[in-house]
């Protein structure tokens, strides 16, 4: 890693985070999170997959990830 | 629609409520709601309809009721073990209000008949077990311009959204269901019994408004529970114009095989 490389703070299922990821595709990958049945949201917005690699992430940002529940 | 006395007199409190009235409550006894689970969130869903005085209930569940059912879903009873949970279904709602008319479907929702029996219906509430059912659910009612409200239970959180035709839809948010070995079942990895009752009742009430007209829904949104911090959130999303159902290029135009196996019999 290049040491200019600076770490930013966001929260994740309100947790405090430190991350590299510029983006949330970058985010995902880092978290290892399954290609399927996730959506991210950020503050109050979720961002379906598609939009992931699109969506850069900023500094505070709260983030919410949610699984597909299937239990009834 | 004219009520009689004691239709009046049962439906009271819906009356007397500010912006409900008895026009509303005239809308829900001419409604039809098909109620796809007759397990957790359809137990309560079953129960708050009927007392409600939704006109025509459709119960479609191929189950039996077994012991480790009764743990969350209510409208089941100890002696009910290992009778159809559609039978017992309609039982209770009837007890509680005769003006209910039930209609029993004692086989699952599959590719093969679930438009014909959605289409009958005004509104379709989700309380099935397993994915292949809600994206089922989903992909019918979207399909046939029908109102539904899909509700998801895991260990201590749920989740639940409404759509209605021209908004998102569930596959907007989640393309494609989980690869099985990310699918935790409430089999797998147990759920919390009174969240169903929380999840539920909230799917019956986006039902009550949907049909009566009463308040803005839950479109376009999902709403999120976690009872370990009591905290309701609830996300916006749009409908995706890269929908594979929804959006401006669909490529889904037909129900497809959904590697059906409800949750109960994977055992």
């Amino acid at each position: 890693m290049p040491s200019e490389e600076c770490n930013m703070k966001v929260t994740i299922n309100n947790k405090e985070h430190e991350t590299q990821a510029k983006t949330v595709s970058e985010l995902a990958a880092q978290l290892q999170l399954p290609a399927k049945g996730v959506a991210i949201a950020i503050d109050n917005e979720l961002k379906p997959r598609t939009s992931w690699d699109a969506t850069i992430l900023q500094e505070g940002a709260s983030i919410t990830i949610i699984k597909a529940a299937c239990g009834g | 629609m004219e009520l009689t006395s004691e239709q009046r007199r049962r439906y009271n409190r819906h009356l007397i409520l500010e912006g409900f009235g008895a026009e509303a409550q005239s809308k829900l006894l001419q409604a039809k709601v098909l109620l796809v689970g007759a397990g957790g969130l359809g137990s309560p869903v079953a129960l708050y309809l009927a007392a409600a005085g939704v006109g025509t209930i459709g119960v479609v569940d191929g189950d039996t009721v077994s012991i480790t059912n009764l743990q969350r879903q209510v409208l089941h009873s100890t002696p009910d073990v290992g009778r159809p949970k559609v039978d017992v279904a309609k039982e209770r709602m009837q007890a509680i209000n005769p003006d209910v008319h039930v209609e029993t479907y004692e086989y699952y929702l599959s590719e093969a008949n679930a438009l014909e029996l959605i289409k009958n219906y005004d509104f379709v509430i989700d309380g099935t077990d397993n994915f292949a059912t809600k994206y089922l659910v989903n992909d019918a009612c979207v399909m046939l311009n029908k109102a539904f409200s899909m509700g998801g239970i895991s260990k201590y959180s749920g989740q639940l959204m409404t759509h209605v035709p021209g908004s998102a839809c569930y596959r907007c948010l989640f393309p494609e269901p989980p690869a099985k070995q990310d699918v935790e079942t409430c089999a797998m990895v147990g759920v919390l019994g009174s969240i169903a009752g929380m999840l539920g009742t909230v799917q019956a009430t986006e039902c009550i408004k949907c049909i009566t007209g009463v308040g803005q829904l839950l479109t376009n949104s999902m709403l999120t529970f976690d009872a370990l911090s009591m905290q309701w959130q609830r996300f916006d999303f749009a409908q995706r114009a890269s929908c594979e159902l929804c959006g401006t290029h669909p490529s889904i135009h037909q129900l497809k095989e959904y590697a059906f196996k409800p949750c109960s019999k994977r055992v």
